[in-house]
């Protein structure tokens, strides 16, 4: 009873009595049970309710546990992400505070976890053991792949209807380096492109998307019915996208069709291509006007180059001059300057006359006694429908000079190894029979020295140091190398 | 003696049945095991009365009463409140009150000199109490609960109140009621005293759950060892001898 007088100064102490137990007799304090904590404890059991025994999926493929309805959880034979899965399995875990969970050690091939969980429930503990059963049952992905180990769910079929295979060098160290093929089970090589499986219709949109922004491409994308569930309507596809990349490369010759050259600001029919990337830069080497096509553009007129770099034909610079007044233009982070020059062919040295004056955009690079590269027009026999429907208003020049040669430094170079190394994608090839080898060595060769020649090239590439390389071979290549340029000089004059 | 019985597989004997020191109330139950138990131990000395109240069996929770009267709730009807005028002894005074709190048993615990009341109770209510049993009421809390008449059972001999109840309050009820109090459980530890035991001076009957420990405890209390009932009851035997005339 409490005494309230003058703002509750007198309270009495509250002193509470001992009763017995009423089981045991013994004295203590009231409780809500009146029963002595041993006797409780015997009496009440608080894992009553709670499971001892539970069933859990295991495959013996992957490793991993079913959590159902449909996720696998990876892990480890005791580990804690084991353990953190064994307690969520168990139901009405959570009327029970839960206060300690640890493995018993049990014999693995036993297919039984013992887990050892200490509850504690109004103020009584009890420690338990919990037995789990593991079942072993296939996951959905090892039974397929257990099925048919060839399954793909998507395939990326890559095609560039070219007679090299400069592109797909470049694009495979591309991949390399932004590690986009991390996710196809199979890569083929097929003729005159490549093929690349995924598992996931997902992971083949992502690679397209890839391969969109780095190459200009035009696809189309089908599906083919496998399997079909009529009780859920499940339908299981296999996709295939097509991807096509221009036919336009890099140092290409291209004659514009007219419509196109007049809505680009009549650009001259006749074009360099100076890059590729998602879109293909134009230069006109002879007014050095330059203009972008992206791929929706190029692909809505679909037009093949006039002339392939394995035509090129390797001129000498007879004379070279700037024009006056001097044209410059900055295209890309690359200077460009026009000039008058008169080349004429290697071949011709020394046996004719022939001499040709062109123009060219290369006046920043070359000098007298340069050797250049270009292509040989008047010579040539273009099979162009576009070049035909040009016929009379156009004069065609009978020289375009593209790109500064460097054959003899690489004569010099050729058989010692490079100082670099690149890295290969895995890839398996088709047909044995239809690889050219002697041809894919020379345009693997090929793209390696354009590499080199060409530092923006080089950006998007990760080249690797190669151990082989020595140095003291370095030195004696620099010997020869001073030897040669004097004798290269006096042949020239 | 203290005996242990169950009405109808229930512990709570308290409820269906009311025990005094000149009468004793039963419930009619299914089967007649629970009335024979009291009529083996009471029969020579006591009238054992099976009743109704309100038409329910909760009689021992309904009305409260000690061997000068008994109180009735206002529910109970008239062909009840009769049969029990007819069977308990002249010296036993029925009265039905008129209380909004109509679980008389529940609120007020008595014994022959002296009643504790639910601390709601009407005042005319509580003069009725004082009028009708013959006692001194006091009302009062025990442990903190209002319902008296649930938490503590008294006898003329002793008392056993709430397991919770402090030791001061345990002193005080006991200076008020002039008889020595325990602290105790009944039926496996529960803490509804009176609903779970019925006693009087010489006599008690428990649930069944009743552990051998509160057994002693409830003799010990209220001094059930030596008891005789021949030697309380004799001064009632005239009063019973009339009533079989």
């Amino acid at each position: 009873m409490v005494e309230d007088q003058d703002a509750g100064m007198f309270n009495v102490k509250q002193t509470i009595g001992t009763v017995l137990c009423c089981r045991c007799g013994i004295k203590m304090q009231p409780n809500a049970a009146n029963m002595c904590v041993s006797c409780l404890r015997s009496e009440v059991d608080i894992t009553e309710g709670l499971q001892k025994h539970v069933v859990i999926s295991h495959c013996p493929n992957c490793d991993r546990y079913l959590q159902p309805p449909k996720n696998w959880l990876k892990a480890q034979w005791e580990s804690k992400e084991l353990l953190t899965f064994c307690v969520k399995r168990m139901k009405n875990l959570n009327k029970v505070t839960l206060i300690n969970a640890e493995f018993v050690w049990t014999e693995p091939h036993s297919k039984r976890i013992k887990v050892r969980l200490t509850i504690q429930k109004e103020c009584l503990e009890k420690a338990y053991v919990v037995e789990y059963v593991q079942q072993d049952h296939l996951c959905e992905s090892c039974s397929r792949v257990a099925a048919n180990p060839d399954q793909w769910v998507a395939s990326v079929q890559l095609r560039q209807h070219v007679s090299h295979r400069r592109t797909f060098f470049y694009l495979e160290q591309l991949i390399l380096k932004h590690d986009a093929a991390s996710k196809a089970i199979k890569i083929k090589q097929m003729h005159q492109g490549i093929d690349f499986f995924f598992g996931n219709r997902s992971h083949a949109v992502k690679f397209m998307e890839f391969l969109r922004s780095v190459v200009p491409t035009k696809s189309r994308d089908d599906k083919q019915l496998v399997s079909h569930d009529v009780k859920s309507s499940n339908y299981n596809y296999k996709y295939t996208f097509s991807v096509q990349i221009s036919p336009v490369c890099r140092e290409d010759l291209i004659c514009l069709p007219r419509r196109l050259s007049s809505s680009l600001g009549n650009i001259g029919p006749l074009v360099v291509c100076t890059k590729v990337t998602n879109s293909i830069a134009l230069l006109d080497p002879f007014t050095l006007r330059h203009c972008h096509l992206d791929s929706d553009q190029y692909w809505r007129h679909g037009f093949k180059s006039l002339m392939i770099s394995r035509q090129l034909v390797e001129y000498i610079v007879l004379n070279i001059e700037i024009t006056s007044p001097p044209m410059e233009a900055k295209i890309g982070g690359a200077r460009y300057l026009l000039a008058d020059a008169e080349v004429a062919r290697l071949s011709d040295l020394g046996r004719n006359n022939n001499i040709f004056s062109v123009k060219t955009h290369l006046g920043h690079l070359l000098n007298t006694g340069d050797h250049a590269l270009g292509y040989d027009l008047c010579a040539a026999n273009s099979n162009n429908s576009e070049l035909e429907k040009y016929k009379s208003s156009l004069e065609v020049p009978e020289v375009v000079l593209i790109k500064k040669s460097y054959e003899e430094a690489w004569q010099r170079k050729r058989g010692k190894p490079r100082k670099y190394k690149l890295k290969h994608l895995e890839m398996e090839v088709e047909d044995r029979a239809r690889v050219d080898e002697e041809k894919e060595r020379s345009d693997y060769e090929q793209f390696q020295r354009d590499i080199e020649e060409n530092p923006e090239l080089r950006f998007n590439l990760s080249l690797y140091r190669n151990k082989e390389y020595q140095e003291e071979s370095e030195a004696g290549s620099m010997a020869d190398d001073a030897a040669g340029c004097s004798s290269v000089g006096g042949a020239a004059c | 003696m203290a005996t242990r019985l169950q009405f109808e597989n229930n512990c709570e004997v308290g409820v269906f049945s009311k025990l005094t020191n000149a009468y004793c109330l039963v419930a009619i139950g299914g089967s007649e095991s629970f009335y024979s138990i009291y009529e083996y131990e009471l029969a020579d000395v006591i009238p054992v009365v099976k009743t109704s109240i309100a038409g329910t069996r909760i009689i021992g929770r309904a009305c409260a009463g000690n061997k000068n009267g008994l109180l009735v709730p206002h529910t109970t009807t008239d062909q009840e409140l009769q049969h029990l005028r007819n069977s308990l002894p002249d010296s036993v005074v029925v009265q039905r009150i008129d209380e909004r709190l109509n679980a008389l048993g529940n609120h007020i615990a008595c014994n022959d000199h002296v009643a504790l009341a639910h601390t709601d109770l009407d005042r005319k209510t509580e003069e009725l109490i004082a009028d009708v049993l013959g006692v001194e009421v006091f009302r009062t809390t025990i442990a903190g609960n209002i319902l008296v008449g649930t938490y503590c059972a008294l006898s003329n001999r002793g008392g056993m109140v709430h397991p919770h109840t402090s030791i001061e309050e345990l002193d005080e009820l006991s200076t008020l009621l002039q008889v020595p109090l325990v602290a105790g459980t009944v039926n496996r530890g529960s803490d509804l005293i009176a609903a779970g035991m019925t006693v009087n001076d010489w006599t008690a009957f428990c649930g069944s759950d009743t552990t051998a420990t509160e057994l002693s405890v409830i003799e010990n209390v209220f001094k059930l060892r030596k008891a005789q009932p021949s030697a309380i009851v004799d001064e009632m035997r005239k009063s019973l001898i009339d009533s079989y005339v």
